[in-house]
């Protein structure tokens, strides 16, 4: 009896202690939680980016994202965008891998032309907004150092906060701060660091809809404090497991996409 | 009276559209003006414009799967022509099944991996467009034929069958300065392919990914472009008929993520059918062309592109001993490189741009800085020049020296 007593409490001191001291997990879970729910996933985004003085560009678009494996893997993704109106109907196709470069595709349609784009830079604006391509779609988890500085409340949710510092330089942030909601691994809010002036930009999920059973950021926002420039997203018509076809991630589609995929 | 009709019919769907703000609706367009100015010499035809025009494009995009219709048209105003007209710049039928797809009508067709550089992309270009500084979309000239593709899985196919002949629209002589080798023959008749089955034009290419590759395979059999002069008489010619000779052209293309960039390579052969034992001086002889390509994101938002390109004449020897005086001197090996520099900044709203190509063989080049700012998310504007210079007159670029301008953009899109 003593002795099951003693198993039992060890495996779950070595349970507690390694969700303590695993912060990449808590990531993981939140990497999965947030990027990589479902096989696959559609969405209309509007992104209204806007500036210092008030100015709002609006950047439309229907997402569509497949996962090739387990979370952390390999993913599609199709863009077809529907505003700004001088980049309608072009259509953005990335294969990304998290370990090496995307594969990044551009149909242009003015001129039927498919282009193959140079992307070295995952850390770089995506459609010229306040979030980066790894924003969108991910940064690998072992880009980082991670350490668990704390677990605290934030607004109504029990939250981990995770230090992650990345690895190499060349990045705009020294390190930044997640709050992961405990209950759904969801990032609540995310703070980034850099060495001179501190805090600089600020994430916010600031609309949570459980869709198809998933919980689902619907509402987003980054604001970059020192430019005073901010990007808010809104994901609306949320549809996860629609069964989309590997063949849609192909030139074919890119040039014509299938209406009932992009609308 | 016709197109003052159309004039107000795009108004009126404009207006329509404007009114109904449909969130996907199915018409779109832009309002535009476009000026290119003189920046060295005067017009041949002493004017100080290359460009100076209003338009309007009106899109129609109909979709009840498995069809879909297509309609894109221009209405112009050419204020040095003093001119108007109506231009269907697409109009088409698609039909789509789950392994293959067919569009019949004009189209715009856009292959291979070069930029600004053609090998395996056969299909017709307005050049004028490109060197009068209007927008790029303007340099491809839609086709009046049938496209079908066929998607098995692995490798796809795509064959194009063209009956209506179209060639490319080269600079007009009364705006641009450019070499001519018989400049007292003025009486000039353009002789082109007549549409009979016999002379339908056919381009495939096959195409597939793999290991991280892009590859295509590409044949085409029709006609050059360009036109060559041929002299009505001998000796003293007193008519010159501007002819398309034939033309079949195999060749393929790579693709791939490599060396922190994309690297692009692409080769074709061109088989002149009536110049191909070179001994017609007034036919293009075969060619070998090669095209590689350099692609990186030096930083955020900053994109260097390379090119190397040359061509190699085949029958050269024969070239040599029958070129005819007066015409300038093809060399055995042709080299070109560009160079592509984009910068975005403010959010992606300005872009500033550099375009340039070098002749390394002909010591020539062409300069294309650009710069285009989104003022909102409907009007954009974008200024640019188009320089042109080399150490000869006769060369391709060389010949174009003293038509250097300066040009403006301005678009209201919708």
């Amino acid at each position: 009896m003593k002795k099951y007593l003693f198993i039992c409490l060890s495996a779950l001191l070595v349970a507690a202690s390694a969700r303590a001291a695993a912060p990449e997990e808590i990531m993981r879970s939140s990497q999965a939680a947030f990027l990589y729910q479902g096989k696959d996933f559609k969405a209309r985004v509007v992104m209204r980016l806007t500036g210092k003085t008030g100015a709002e560009r609006i950047r439309e678009l229907t997402m569509l994202r497949k996962n090739s494996g387990a979370p952390g893997g390999d993913q599609k993704y199709f863009i077809y965008f529907y505003k700004p109106a001088d980049v309608k109907d072009m259509t953005f196709m990335v294969y990304k891998y998290p370990k090496k470069d995307d594969d990044r595709w551009l149909f242009i349609p003015a001129l039927n032309m498919v282009r193959r784009i140079a992307a070295q830079d995952k850390a770089s604006s995506f459609v010229g907004s306040d979030f980066t391509y790894e924003d969108v779609s991910g940064r690998d988890i072992d880009d980082d150092a991670h350490v668990l500085v704390k677990e605290e409340r934030l607004g109504s949710s029990d939250c981990y906060v995770v230090k992650s510092a990345p690895k190499e330089g060349g990045m705009d942030y020294a390190y930044k701060l997640s709050w992961i909601d405990k209950g759904n691994y969801l990032p609540l809010k995310e703070e980034y660091y850099d060495g001179r002036s501190g805090l600089y930009k600020v994430f916010s999920a600031d609309e949570i809809k459980t869709i198809s059973g998933i919980p689902t950021v619907t509402r987003r926002a980054m604001k970059n404090l020192s430019s005073g420039h901010k990007t808010e997203a809104e994901f609306t018509r949320v549809e996860y497991n629609t069964g989309i076809e590997d063949s849609l991630f192909s030139e074919r589609f890119l040039k014509q996409p299938p209406k009932k995929r992009i609308e | 009276m016709k197109k003052a009709m159309l004039f107000a019919v795009m108004l009126a769907l404009f207006v329509l559209q404007r009114g109904a703000r449909a969130e996907d609706s199915p018409i779109h367009g832009f309002i535009q003006g476009n000026y290119s100015a003189d920046t060295d010499a005067r017009n041949p035809d002493n004017g100080r414009l290359k460009w100076s025009e209003e338009r309007g494009q009106l899109r129609l995009d109909a979709t009840r799967e498995p069809y879909r219709l297509f309609i894109k048209t221009d209405v112009f105003y050419d204020n040095v022509a003093q001119a108007q007209d109506v231009e269907l710049r697409e109009g088409y039928v698609d039909l789509t099944g789950e392994k293959w797809d067919a569009r019949a009508g004009r189209q715009i067709i856009t292959w291979g991996v070069g930029d600004l550089i053609f090998i395996n992309d056969v299909f017709p270009k307005d050049y004028e467009a490109f060197f009068s500084g209007r927008p790029m979309e303007y340099l491809k000239k839609g086709v009046d034929g049938v496209k079908a593709g066929l998607y098995p899985g692995g490798v796809s196919i795509e064959a194009v069958a063209i009956p209506f002949f179209e060639p490319n629209n080269l600079p007009d002589t009364r705006r641009f300065w450019l070499f001519d080798p018989m400049p007292n023959v003025q009486n000039r008749v353009k002789k082109e392919p007549a549409s009979t089955p016999r002379n339908t034009e056919l381009a495939i290419r096959a195409y597939g990914s793999a290991a991280g590759f892009d590859a295509s395979l590409y044949a085409y059999k029709g006609w050059h472009r360009n036109p060559s002069m041929r002299p009505g008489g001998m000796g003293s010619p007193a008519r010159i008929t501007l002819v398309y000779p034939e033309l079949r052209v195999y060749g393929g293309s790579l693709q791939k993520a490599a060396l922190d960039g994309v690297m692009s390579l692409e080769a074709g052969y061109y088989d002149s059918r009536d110049g191909k034992a070179g001994q017609d001086p007034l036919v293009p002889n075969s060619q070998a062309r090669f095209l590689a390509g350099y692609q990186r994101q030096l930083r955020e938002d900053l994109t260097l592109g390379v090119q190397y390109y040359g061509e190699r004449m085949m029958q050269y020897s024969a070239y040599e001993s029958t070129a005819m005086p007066g015409f300038p001197k093809e060399p055995r090996y042709r080299q070109v490189a560009s160079l592509r520099l984009t910068q975005l900044l403010m959010h992606q709203n300005l872009r500033l741009q550099w375009f340039s190509f070098y002749g390394i063989t002909d010591r020539d080049y062409l300069l294309n800085p650009e710069a285009r700012y989104n003022f909102t998310d409907n009007i954009w504007a974008a200024v640019g020049a188009m320089i042109f210079g080399g150490a000869k007159d006769t060369t391709q670029f060389g010949s174009l020296d003293r038509n250097d301008n300066a040009y403006m953009q301005v678009r209201y899109e919708f």
